[in-house]
């Protein structure tokens, strides 16, 4: 079945085979910056792409229903040449270790930034919550989160 | 006793240098390619817990199209082996094999299919019949040491099993001074005290995955999440029997460790599809699988025993201890040996100290390594067993363990006499700040406002625990790590090293001591780590080896480009090389003034004078293993309704002799206790009762999030290791040990009851609070 949406802001067309997950479908289609195992449950958080700009784990989300929609991975929002401020303060915030999870998490807190520009922890804590990182124990995340606002507040007034 | 030095690299937080590619995405982790022909593989387990197999008929399985490939027991070598990455040789038993005729417990493995896609393999699962006998199984470590207890590896090949009849992988008993004596005529006793620990999994984000193919030359490339290249490569040459200079062995970038890919786990099945049909092939486990098959931290029961005279000095320890290791004995007698080598010396006063142990196959999922490794499990028991001790003499805990913890300069004959599995080899603690970490914590936590006051809100109840803790960096004289530093051609470097980064940031921290010997700056260096074909070797990453062994090794080699550089220099400006120094990348001559970049050597090596690739190599092993402290506070709220405890705050002082990079240490430190927590509080493997797991999911085996986080402060107390590179020491596992006794000691102070078995649920404590009434 080919389904015809827009990944990255790009439209893109792909064969999706029956019953084939989100997830499965952008990785086999080479876009493996989308993190996970296609546990089909959303248990971890690690696949999470945005649809329509809510975030949702890749894996739970049938190919079939992503038709003319739009999904951003994290490449839609910033890459090594010019990263999203989120990317760049979780990287000197040390809240990257292994990194399996974090594409995931970016795209969740780059969602609630979208939503409310000046979260409380208490709101970052809860937009986190759906993701799983064992290596770093959340805290330097929520700073770097915080850091970040900081830096798109900068942005803007630049 | 810090010695100074002016340091402009190490101490600094340097950008990691994965951290942005990591951040956007980049295909860095095992299963991030997509090999032409790639074939999957699937695992078909075992739901018995303990049968024989009598016969196996995969013919219509492989008749299924697509399927290419069926292994079980019969077409397969049947080499003993352990799956544990160890050092050679390994003191864990060799009890495994990559299919027997026997499953030992629900999740074993039975055979593997291979096949053109997932979809497929899945399916040609079911069309194996296997028909089994089952055999009475035993779930209770203590049972199964029993007479009579149904044999978990009756079979003659297995080697280095202690007491295969009575199901004893290892036991171990040493005795210093007296240790009846010294309790009967202690002052002050504890006696009849003991805790028990649950099975728990590491659970990395990233479940096992390897991909496995021929290269141009049909040698064996084996792509793995694995925390052991080097051990991997040799285990793979020893039950497949293809010669170590035709197997290659990459780890790209790991989801994390933790301990559970310091084994082979699906390596073998891989390389042998692959041997077999000349195709790639991949296998990964969904969470499921990993929760049921991959591995988990021993369960453990402990029994404590203690004397302390008057004065508040202990004066006996005795600690015995069942471990169960589960249906293999992959790190038993390792992590057996560590629950006392780990915990006991850091109460050294005590003059008399017992350790007794066993680990004990079960039918239950295989223990294996586990950040902590034993530590954990052992200082739930030491640390609750002396709060209860310090509460029956009156005095203040922290002060107890003030009067009576190990001190710089002084050893324990611990050290000597428990190793890895085997003796352990004498050391005198040359840096310790436990003091130091024990005001500063005692402080932050607000301990005299909060401790025997019992405060009230509601149906919470507060109350303030505290443990300390230690544990090693690397394993002495055994771990060895290597290192190679070329010069490149415009005077920048590359850096070639065994060790692991599994996540932690140990190729940036690598670097980072490269730059400060070399005097430059960590950009130019690029780290290239674990490819077996081209980094030279070290034993991986494990026991805290990474910054203390592996740094050692690259300060080593660093040291030697760094001779090599200057001598080099001075044949180019006609100079003594003892009038030559290093700074800014160029090497200075304090007599003349005349000076010459590292890119002019660069290129002048390569082309134009006294042509020489300038390159450095070390390989590093450490008579010692210094350990990190910390000690541990944690603010907590009982409520007496539920039974529900709520970490409000928790505070980890650490002592990790020169912190290297900041900000990947208090990561490190971090995960350690947020790991910690979930093992005190929520996180438990369940079985039936005939042992198939309950709850192999993320929904049913709980892990903390963020919004269970309590307010957590990490602070580093700087001390100088003189045997670490720049005085550095390990920080990766101590943080985890401290969860479980501190919010044990906790709960204690709230409410008086003493929380011995782990995880604490609110059933448990709730169950005990009535109890008390």
């Amino acid at each position: 079945m080919k389904i015809k949406f827009k990944l990255n802001g790009e439209y893109v067309e792909f064969d999706a085979y029956p019953g084939e997950s989100l997830f499965e479908l952008l990785r086999r289609n080479g876009h493996t910056e989308v993190k996970g195992n296609n546990c089909k449950t959303g248990e971890c958080g690690a696949c999470t792409v945005l649809l329509d700009g809510v975030p949702v784990p890749s894996c739970t989300i049938l190919a079939g229903r992503v038709k003319d929609r739009s999904v951003i991975t994290i490449k839609g929002i910033g890459d090594m040449e010019k990263p999203h401020p989120l990317q760049k303060s979780f990287v000197e915030e040390g809240a990257v270790q292994c990194g399996y999870c974090i594409p995931g998490i970016i795209l969740s807190m780059k969602a609630l930034l979208d939503e409310n520009p000046d979260p409380t922890r208490e709101d970052i804590k809860k937009a986190l919550s759906g993701h799983l990182c064992r290596c770093t124990g959340y805290v330097q995340q929520i700073e770097a989160v915080e850091k970040a606002i900081k830096l798109l507040k900068e942005e803007e007034n630049v | 006793m810090s010695k100074k030095e002016e340091l402009k690299v190490v101490g600094d937080s340097v950008e990691k240098y994965d951290g942005l590619a990591l951040a956007t995405g980049q295909p860095l982790f095992t299963d991030d390619i997509n090999l032409p022909d790639m074939i999957h593989a699937k695992l078909l387990t075992s739901p018995f817990p303990h049968a024989e197999i009598i016969d196996i008929d995969t013919t219509e399985a492989e008749k299924l199209p697509g399927v290419k490939i069926v292994l079980t027991y019969k077409n397969t070598p049947r080499i003993p082996h352990t799956t544990a990455g160890q050092g050679y040789p390994e003191p864990s038993p060799y009890d495994a094999f990559i299919f027997d005729r026997k499953v030992r417990f629900v999740g074993d493995r039975v055979a593997a299919v291979g096949a053109e896609t997932p979809e497929i393999a899945e399916e040609a699962l079911k069309l194996i019949k296997v028909k089994y006998k089952n055999l009475p199984s035993v779930f209770d470590p203590e049972e199964a040491m029993k007479e009579g207890a149904p044999v978990i590896h009756d079979e003659d090949e297995s080697t280095g099993i202690y007491n295969k009849e009575r199901n004893i992988v290892s036991h171990v008993e040493i005795e210093i001074g007296d240790v009846d004596k010294a309790i009967k005529n202690a002052d002050f006793k504890i006696e009849g005290y003991y805790t028990k620990t649950q099975y728990a999994q590491h659970v990395p984000m990233e479940t096992h995955v390897t991909i496995t193919y021929l290269d141009e030359n049909n040698r064996l490339v084996i792509r793995s999440a694995t925390q052991v290249p080097f051990h991997v490569r040799r285990i793979i040459s020893q039950i497949l029997g293809i010669s170590i200079n035709n197997i290659r062995v990459v780890k790209p970038r790991i989801g994390g460790g933790f301990g559970t890919k310091q084994e082979i786990v699906l390596e073998d099945i891989c390389a042998l599809m692959t041997l077999r049909t000349k195709r790639p092939v991949r296998m990964e486990y969904t969470r499921r699988e990993e929760f049921v098959s991959a591995r988990t931290r021993h369960p453990s029961k402990i029994y404590i025993r203690l004397g302390a005279d008057s004065s508040g000095i202990l004066t006996g320890i005795d600690m015995k201890v069942v471990l169960n290791t589960g249906a293999y004995g992959t790190h038993g007698p390792t992590v057996l040996f560590n629950v006392g080598s780990k915990s006991l010396p850091i109460y050294n006063k005590a003059k008399n100290v017992r350790f007794v142990g066993d680990a004990v196959y079960t039918n239950l999922p295989i223990a294996g390594a586990y950040r902590g490794y034993g530590a954990t499990q052992a200082y739930f028991a030491l640390e609750t067993a002396i709060d209860e001790l310090s509460e029956k003499m009156g005095i203040d805990p922290v002060e107890f363990r003030k009067r009576n913890h190990i001190k710089e300069g002084e050893t324990s004959p611990i050290f000597e006499k428990l190793g890895e599995g085997r003796e352990g080899i004498p050391q005198i603690i040359e840096s310790c700040a436990l003091d130091k970490c024990i005001e500063i914590g005692k402080k932050e936590i607000e301990w005299d406002r909060w401790r025997n006051k019992k405060v009230k809100k509601g149906s919470y109840i507060r109350g303030v625990g505290m443990a300390i803790l230690m544990q090693g960096s690397g394993i002495p004289l055994i771990d060895m790590a290597s290192c190679e530093i070329r010069m490149n051609d415009d005077g920048s470097f590359q850096l070639f090293a065994g060790a692991t980064d599994i996540g932690t940031g140990s190729d940036t921290v690598l670097a980072q001591i490269a730059a400060e010997e070399l005097k430059t700056d960590y950009r130019n260096f690029f780290v290239y780590s674990s490819d077996t074909d081209f980094t030279p070797f070290d034993t991986g990453a494990y026991a805290s080896s990474t910054t203390y062994i592996s740094g050692g090794a690259v300060l080593k080699a660093a040291k030697d480009l760094k001779t090599k550089i200057i001598n080099y220099a001075a044949k180019l400006l006609k100079e003594d090389p003892d009038n030559l120094y290093i700074m800014d990348s160029t090497v200075i001559s304090k007599k003349s003034g005349k000076s010459i970049t590292y890119k002019e050597i660069g290129l002048k090596s390569y082309y134009e004078e006294k042509q020489e690739h300038l390159i450095g190599v070390g390989s590093h092993v450490s008579p010692k293993s210094p350990p990190p402290f910390a000690a541990h506070f944690v603010l907590v709220d009982v409520d007496t309704e539920t039974g529900k405890i709520i970490p409000v705050k928790y505070v980890a002082v650490i002592d990790a002799g020169v912190v290297i990079h900041p900000k990947l240490a208090r990561g490190q430190a971090m995960g350690a206790i947020v790991n910690g927590l979930g093992y005190a509080l929520t996180e438990e493997l369940k079985f039936t009762r005939t042992g198939s797991s309950t709850n192999p999911t993320f929904f049913d085996y709980k892990i903390f999030t963020s919004l269970d986080l309590p307010e957590i402060v990490v602070k580093f107390v700087p001390t100088y290791e003189p045997t670490g590179p720049f005085g550095a020491k390990s920080v990766a596992e101590v943080n985890i040990n401290g969860a479980l006794p501190s919010i044990s000691n906790a709960v204690y102070d709230a409410v008086g009851i003493r929380l011995k078995e782990a995880p604490f649920t609110p059933e448990r404590v709730f169950k005990l609070l009535k109890e008390r009434v």
